[in-house]
């Protein structure tokens, strides 16, 4: 369980982010998150609450947006979704491919601010 | 006053300082002509046997060292020790993974050019160890074969992250009824085309091949440099 930790990183980012823009507020947090970063959504929204308790990000929400795992079919050459990240293969012609164009993002995209 | 949010641009990787660091070591290794490899695995699928088995069979002919992480015990840095290979134990408190930054603290004090190979052994554990990176050249998925065929599949993230996978165990799989077929087929299936070694760390079963494929992936500018 990695998530608090992670939680914590993404409160002490959005707080760095928005003092260095002049003591903003922060309403809520956008966040780009793969299906393969090792990070799991539910988890990571719990934690979120906890890892914000007494700080001013208080109350804000994480929104989440979850990226799928797209691959690059070899054969069709192409970028691809798959379809399972147990099955790592080119939904249309079946060739497996190790070759990850997404998905293993773990990003602060934004950060919504109160006027 | 308006009650309309305003979004600010941000685009940061949450986990940029743990990535910085990790450049950084790996830049450091190769540099030294190290190669940095580390274990990642359940508890109990034996990294810390097969590592003494490894640092017994490398030290004769190779610098080794290894790093390894436990949540607490330094149980592993001792059975280690008997390799007489120089070891570090990276005690990570209630922390399930190792991080860079741990690495790079651990390191303070050796000498990386005496240096071949750096064993990074991560606390056991198949699911967070996956978002960190190390700097390891190479990242090892231990599979015992006392665990089951669909490990592969019950935490492909995992061996996603991972270069090559290692069955273990190897005199036992008899005994368990190991399906092997069936575990390559589902390491193929998470990763396609990893490198899959099969061995054995109690009677050294596989382990000549596995050293081979050490030894080919030996960092360049060393082995050049050594001549």
């Amino acid at each position: 369980m990695h998530e608090l930790s992670i939680a914590m990183s993404i409160v002490e980012m959005a707080q760095e982010e928005a003092d260095s823009r002049g003591q903003l507020q922060v309403q809520a947090v956008h966040l780009r998150l793969g299906k393969l970063c090792g990070v799991v959504k539910e988890a990571l929204l719990s934690s979120y609450e906890m890892a914000c308790h007494a700080t001013p990000l208080e109350g804000s929400q994480l929104l989440i947006e979850e990226i799928p795992v797209e691959v690059f079919c070899p054969k069709c050459e192409v970028p691809r979704l798959v379809t399972s990240i147990q099955w790592f293969r080119c939904p249309e012609c079946g060739t497996p491919t190790p070759t990850v164009l997404h998905g293993k993002e773990l990003e602060v995209v934004a950060l919504e601010i109160r006027e | 006053m308006s009650g309309e949010p305003r979004l600010v641009e941000v685009r940061k990787n949450v986990l940029k300082q743990n990535d910085v660091i990790a450049r950084a070591l790996r830049e450091r290794f190769r540099k030294a002509g190290v190669l940095a490899i580390s274990l990642v695995s359940s508890p109990g699928s034996g990294k810390t046997a097969f590592l003494e088995k490894m640092l017994t069979l490398l030290q004769p002919r190779y610098r080794v060292a290894a790093l390894v992480g436990d949540l607490a015990t330094e149980n592993d840095a001792a059975r280690l020790a008997r390799s007489q290979a120089p070891v570090k134990q990276i005690l990570t408190g209630t922390v399930c993974h190792l991080e860079a930054a741990m690495v790079e603290n651990a390191l303070a004090g050796w000498d990386l050019n005496n240096l071949d190979f750096l064993f990074i052994e991560n606390v056991g554990n198949l699911v967070c160890p996956s978002s960190y990176d190390l700097g390891e050249d190479l990242r090892f998925v231990l599979l015992s074969v006392t665990e089951g065929e669909d490990k592969p599949l019950k935490y492909p993230t995992i061996f996603n992250s991972a270069d090559v996978a290692v069955i273990t165990k190897s005199d036992l799989a008899a005994a368990v009824e190991f399906d092997e077929a069936a575990a390559r087929c589902n390491i193929q299936a998470v990763r396609p085309g990893m490198e899959v070694f099969k061995l054995s760390a109690k009677t050294g079963e596989g382990m000549a091949e596995y050293l081979n494929f050490l030894e080919r992936r030996r960092i360049p500018s060393r082995a050049a440099s050594g001549v």
